[in-house]
């Protein structure tokens, strides 16, 4: 029995693998589900009705899955240049205290329609001016950037938390390490009234849209394309591998912090350093899990989302913790890059 | 004569549909150093290989005093007493020189490591042959030549008493190669036995006792070193098969590319020293020489991903400073990748990608790629150039090595360029895809293209050149007609035996 590489890729297999995998983390995270003492076809549909069963609770995975969009783009782009930008976490963070801080009093007197735009530009800026410490390491003296963009996250929430707890802080949060709100107008539109829908979701599907077109159909994606699958090949076809990791790097890092500018802006108002549950981290998986196609990361990160808002039902009603979903999510990023495998091996005997 | 220590009995082995090694016998006697003289594909690597374990062979025994080895078994060699070291070293960089040596000679379970004995018997060893080291070191702090002697010093820690080396100087500088074959010999004194693997004439002639010389797999020779001579080792490596096709005399145009005096350095190192050439239009001039000798800074120089250091670029008489890809195409020069599937196509893009990721500015508007025209122009050149086994959109790792290599022609030539720069363009293809790819570049010559073809293959250049330059060590030698070309000149030229004050039509 040995592995064989495949001659071509069919389209269902390219579809049919993630599904697999995402059948076969179930299926192994039922098994633990079944050792915590429960059933796990239960859980599993306590965790959809959780997450889908009412306007309010589909609402909530929608707004969940916003920043899991933005964050799955951001590692989908830069990865498919093979610029490894596990830094989205940070750079999440950054652009979300940038807008605190340019939301709050700043540009306050700006009406709507040009502060909310403005200020998510500030938060993608923000995003790209952290990314452009581990890109110029990498170009300049070949840093591995996977170590240093991943380190990068610690000093970046590290750094927020120094603001929020000083120039930035909330005086009326009772002393807790808060920073100050933006201002009311500054606040995205909701979607659905009485909910916490906001149009960073449409947004972000529309992001999704146009990363899938620049991929697709544009110089520069196919340019991107090509370093990442081949940089001798680039370089020989005279891509210039530098610029164009910068430009990737740029919409990586911009989309990360438009992540954590539409987080502040759409749900939250304020910073803390409990903002993000680790989006930036969980963008990782949504991106692999979306084989860093942009429209399969909107499906991707609706699942992810999924799982985690429909956990805390379930682990209500069934005494399951909720780190099911944790546990799930890591484990469909397992079986995805099995999966990934297979769409590239056939077995042979 | 006693019996020798190793025998090599009718070994044959055949990849594919190529005959790598055709039936071949021979024998290494006690305190002798046997040369394996060839050229790049003659045979020599895979004939080791097969003594060493690695391949196994069709037919064919291997006799270590007297006793078979079993095939396929690099452990049963090593135990019976046989050493290889190998070209690119097997060794690791993060470990010590005492860590490297002991590497796989202990039990995988055992407790506890014999450091102690392990680092006296290295140090003996290394006392008896003068091969001086540290044995804490680490191995990636060491040079090339003190890599070398680790991995040649780990060859003796398993008791090796027949060592072969595999081309030991390539990667060495004169005065390491110098060394080592000092050590070479005070190794066979002792009463080693050594077979190395070259096909530098020099040093083949300096310090073998006994040269065999392969080619095309086989065995053509066999002559003791007092009683040859360069010239004649020349003429037998090369040999003579192929003769030149009638062609009709071409009418050679104007200086399409000259070289002056261009010196290209990578890392510090100068691969290029002070090259000059005029290349005119309508004509193949061929840079020949055994590779490693420069032609891959050749390749990349006109492929627009190196710069010179010094001298200068003339395209039509205008100076071109160091142009960069773009500039490169878009002054009509098309290029044939050496290494085709890593710089020549990208497996995982379309073939069209492939067909217009390098001319890019062509088939876009505004940042947007018009993939239609690229589709298109694949089509095409699928077609003109029989390009078989995938469609424009097919992903390009489908195309077998030929029909990647048509692609690659294609996309280059069916603008008709006004020079092509082809790097090694038939490497590793059948013979009908050489047929094929050389038909190309006939063609090409025939509609005024200047061609520059840097190639190793002696049979490629006397089939295709007008004119033939030999690069060695970075140097170019002046021209000679390719009528004048003979194997035997032109195995000198390869072998460096030409200096700039003669011109090499008077060398011999």
């Amino acid at each position: 029995m040995r592995f064989e590489r495949r001659e071509d890729r069919p389209l269902y297999l390219m579809i049919l693998m993630p599904l697999l995998a995402v059948v076969a983390a179930l299926a192994i995270a039922g098994i633990l589900i079944a050792i915590a003492g429960a059933s796990a076809f239960e859980a599993y549909w306590r965790i959809l009705v959780g997450a889908f069963g009412s306007r309010l609770s589909s609402t909530e995975t929608l707004t969940r899955a916003t920043p899991l969009i933005l964050t799955g783009l951001a590692a989908a782009v830069a990865f498919r240049a093979r610029l490894w930008n596990i830094g989205a976490e940070g750079q999440f963070y950054f652009g979300a205290i940038a807008v605190a801080a340019f939301g709050s009093k700043m540009l306050a007197d700006l009406p709507a329609p040009a502060l909310i735009p403005l200020l998510l530009i500030i938060g993608a800026v923000a995003g790209m001016a952290l990314i452009v410490i581990p890109l110029w390491l990498r170009l300049r003296f070949s840093v591995d950037e996977v170590v240093t963009s991943l380190i990068l996250n610690f000093v970046a929430v590290l750094f927020v938390s120094m603001l929020i707890d000083g120039v930035l802080k909330d005086p009326n949060a009772f002393g807790w390490p808060q920073s100050q709100a933006v201002v009311d107008h500054a606040m995205l539109p909701k979607l659905i009234a009485r909910t916490r829908l906001h149009i960073g979701f449409p947004i972000a599907i529309a992001l999704a849209a146009i990363i899938s077109f620049i991929h697709s159909r544009t110089v520069f994606g196919m340019q991107s394309r090509a370093a990442g699958l081949s940089p001798s090949g680039a370089v020989f076809a005279g891509v210039q591998l530098g610029p164009t990791l910068v430009k990737v790097a740029c919409l990586s890092g911009g989309l990360a912090g438009l992540a954590g500018a539409i987080e502040v802006l759409g749900v939250k108002g304020y910073v803390t350093t409990d903002l993000s549950p680790g989006f930036g981290y969980d963008g990782i998986v949504v991106a692999m899990l979306a084989n860093l196609n942009p429209l399969g990361v909107v499906l991707a990160a609706i699942f992810t989302a999924m799982m985690f808002v429909g956990a805390d039902g379930m682990s209500r009603s069934l005494g399951i913790p909720s780190y099911i979903a944790n546990v799930t999510v890591a484990l469909s990023l397992l079986t995805m890059l099995v999966a990934l495998f297979f769409t590239q091996y056939r077995l042979r005997r | 004569m006693s019996e020798p220590v190793l025998k090599i009995e009718g070994v044959s082995k055949r990849f594919g549909s190529a005959l790598a090694n055709d039936d071949i016998s021979l024998a290494l006697f006690k305190g002798e150093i046997v040369a394996l003289l060839g050229e790049n594909g003659a045979g020599k690597t895979t004939l080791m290989s097969i003594l060493f374990g690695h391949y196994v062979p069709d037919a064919g025994r291997i006799l270590v005093d007297g006793i078979e080895l079993p095939h396929g078994k690099p452990r049963a060699a090593i135990r019976a007493g046989v050493g290889m070291v190998h070209q690119h070293f097997s060794l690791a960089p993060n470990l010590t020189v005492l860590e490297n040596v002991m590497a796989g000679t202990e039990r995988l379970w055992s407790m506890r490591s014999r450091t102690g004995a392990a680092r006296k018997k290295l140090l003996a060893i290394a006392e008896r042959f003068g091969l001086k080291v540290d044995p804490d070191a680490r191995l990636g702090d060491l040079s090339v030549g003190e890599q070398q002697r680790v991995e040649i010093l780990k060859a003796l820690y398993n008791d090796a008493r027949i060592l072969i080396l595999d081309e030991p100087t390539a990667v060495l500088t004169q005065i390491e190669a110098g060394r080592l074959f000092a050590t070479v010999k005070e190794m066979a004194a002792q009463g080693l036995s050594l077979i190395f693997i070259s096909h530098k004439l020099d040093e083949v002639m300096a310090a073998a006792d006994r040269i065999v010389v392969l080619r095309g797999g086989k065995v053509v020779a066999e002559r003791l070193a007092f009683e040859t001579n360069k010239a004649e080792l020349a003429e037998l490596i090369v040999g003579c098969r192929v003769t030149r096709p009638m062609r009709e005399g071409g009418a050679p145009g104007e200086i399409a590319l000259e070289a002056r005096e261009v010196t290209v350095k990578v890392g510090g190192v100068e691969r290029l020293k002070q090259i000059n050439f005029r290349l005119r239009a309508g004509e193949i001039l061929a840079v020949i020489g055994v590779s490693g000798n420069g032609q891959a800074a050749l390749g990349q120089l006109f492929s627009g991903t190196l710069a010179h250091a010094s001298g200068e670029l003339l395209l039509f008489g205008e100076p071109m400073g160091s142009p960069n890809v773009a500039e490169i195409i878009a002054a009509g020069l098309g290029r044939i990748p050496e290494d085709r599937s890593r710089d020549g196509a990208i497996g995982e893009m379309a073939i069209w990608e492939n067909a217009v990721l390098e001319r890019l500015s062509s088939y876009s508007k505004r940042g947007l790629v018009d993939r239609k025209a690229g589709i298109a122009f694949a089509q095409k050149i699928i077609e003109a150039f029989d390009v078989r086994g995938g469609a424009p959109t097919s992903r390009a790792r489908l195309l077998s090595g030929g029909n990647m290599q048509k692609l690659v022609l294609g996309r280059n030539l069916y603008e008709r360029p006004r020079i092509l720069i082809a790097a090694q363009p038939a490497r590793g293809l059948d013979e009908g895809a050489v047929a094929a790819v050389h038909g190309r570049i006939l063609q090409a010559r025939r509609q005024g293209t200047a061609v520059l073809l840097i190639s190793e293959d002696l049979d490629e250049v006397i089939a295709l050149a007008d004119r033939v330059q030999a690069i060695v060590g970075g140097r170019l030698s002046a021209p000679i007609d390719a009528v004048d070309a003979n194997a035997r000149l032109l195995g000198l030229m390869m072998a460096g035996e030409w200096n700039s004050e003669r011109r090499p039509g008077h060398a011999v």
